[in-house]
């Protein structure tokens, strides 16, 4: 446990040295969202509608944005080769390396998440749902991007892969958030929907770790 | 299982079951397809359009086979380390692919009389789609790396986090819309579809189950083949780097 907290606190303190790279996943999901209304138009009622869909679509990307350096640094420099000879099972250090993302990425895209909706003229009943739900979908993303990080480690154009890899997989925990934050607007119950994103986090976590650890493993050998 | 990681007891069997199953494959699609095409009878709603379904569905299956098959060669390579599992993976990707866009292609031109358009986001359709995108992630990984090695066991692992997720995309996709027909062969209480319209269907699953064996069988011997070429080439280069130095000697 003392290793898990010691591997969480590094990555933090080094996303804070480099803190330029949280900010660009935070303005490129401002920036992205903001592109919309010139693509479709002004019409609020039209921009309330879409709102959910957009603010999740744009989190997904920017979660994708900053997926390759999720492990990358730590591969180059040897870091990762240290973690596997350390005692922490390699299993816990990949569920620290995802909390460390999430911390760094999936938090401050939900701290963002109430300036797009009222920049979109989200009817603002819904925004607790709309928080709640990315509160339990981000980090599934993070999980599910973590493979697919750890994955394409040391491949000829990774960076371009990762998206092949995790996108489609990311369709589950889209579906659900948007539907939990739709239900909640249209005065319906977002219970079910909230509790089947619960459901797709708690699965990712129980997979994420040995998938990745599998990963980890065959990229250093 | 071991037995047949040896390539040439693997290419004796291989070349044993191959001349039965491709015979099969071009006897099952013929007849499949002269009674989908001329014996069983149009639809009442439908009319003739209907015939589309004898590729539209049995490709579907052969989709959702293949990558089940994938993965269960993925979990034995990983497991066993077995080496023919890693091939028989890697020859499986592309027919699945194939079987995937072609489940696309003819569910867009049967959409386009039925539903009046060539694409709708409909549950089942929109599902084969993302398979198709994860079979295109499979390959694509497969050729990424410098080291086939490499490529074997990354693709694995991702086959195996693909086959836990393909249920929960499955029903999320379902749960945010279909348009659909529910299934009506694969049913606990028997199938509801009229057999002069079910048997077509089955026979041309088998033959294009055969022609999957096929393939697989023949490009799983074209890839042992093409190592046994590496390994004769790097024994030459070897064999001339020794006479050269003992020239110079």
């Amino acid at each position: 446990m003392r290793g898990l907290a010691l591997l969480v606190a590094r990555d933090l303190r080094l996303a804070l040295r480099q803190s330029a790279d949280a900010w660009l996943a935070v303005l490129f999901f401002v920036l992205t969202a903001a592109l919309f209304p010139f693509g479709v138009g002004p019409e609020p009622n039209l921009l309330a509608r879409i709102a959910p869909g957009i603010i999740w679509v744009v989190a997904l990307l920017a979660v994708l944005l900053s997926l390759e350096r999720l492990f990358l640094a730590d591969f180059e420099d040897g870091s990762l080769e240290q973690l596997l000879l350390s005692p922490l099972p390699l299993e816990l250090a990949v569920l620290g390396k995802v909390l460390a993302h999430w911390l760094t990425t999936g938090l401050p895209l939900i701290a963002a998440a109430p300036l797009l909706a009222v920049l979109f003229h989200m009817d603002l009943s819904g925004l607790g749902v709309l928080l709640l739900a990315m509160l339990l979908g981000t980090p599934t993303l993070s999980l599910v991007g973590a493979v697919g990080a750890a994955l394409t480690l040391g491949a000829r154009r990774g960076g371009v892969l990762i998206p092949l890899l995790v996108l489609p997989l990311y369709v589950p925990a889209l579906i659900f958030g948007v539907g939990a934050t739709d239900a909640a607007l249209l005065g319906l119950t977002a219970r079910p929907h909230l509790l089947l994103l619960g459901a797709v986090l708690l699965v990712m976590l129980v997979i994420t770790p040995l998938a990745g650890a599998a990963a980890l493993r065959q990229a250093i050998e | 299982m071991h037995r047949f990681a040896n390539p040439a007891r693997f290419t004796r069997l291989a070349d044993r079951i191959l001349p039965f199953a491709a015979v099969g494959t071009v006897v099952a699609l013929g007849v499949g397809f002269y009674l989908a095409l001329f014996v069983a009878p149009g639809d009442y709603q439908q009319g003739e359009s209907v015939r589309i379904m004898y590729v539209h569905v049995p490709s579907a299956w052969m989709a959702m086979f293949i990558y089940v098959a994938i993965a269960v060669a993925s979990a034995v390579a990983l497991i066993w380390r077995h080496p023919l599992a890693d091939l028989a993976a890697k020859a499986s990707s592309p027919v699945g692919a194939g079987f995937a866009f072609l489940t696309l292609v003819t569910g867009s031109l049967w959409g386009r009389p039925m539903w009046g358009t060539w694409w709708e986001w409909d549950g089942r359709l929109t599902s084969m789609l993302i398979l198709f995108f994860l079979y295109l992630g499979h390959m694509a990984l497969l050729n990424a790396f410098e080291d086939s090695q490499r490529g074997y066991r990354a693709a694995a692992i991702l086959a195996l986090v693909g086959v836990v997720n393909i249920p929960i995309i499955k029903f999320s996709v379902d749960w945010w819309s279909t348009l659909h027909q529910p299934a009506s062969v694969m049913r606990l209480d028997g199938p509801t579809i009229h057999p002069s319209m079910l048997w077509p269907l089955l026979i041309v699953a088998v033959g294009f189950k055969l022609y999957y064996l096929t393939v697989v069988l023949l490009r799983i011997k074209s890839e042992l083949i093409a190592a046994r070429l590496r390994a004769l080439d790097l024994a030459t280069v070897k064999a001339a780097e020794v006479q050269g130095q003992a020239v110079q000697g």
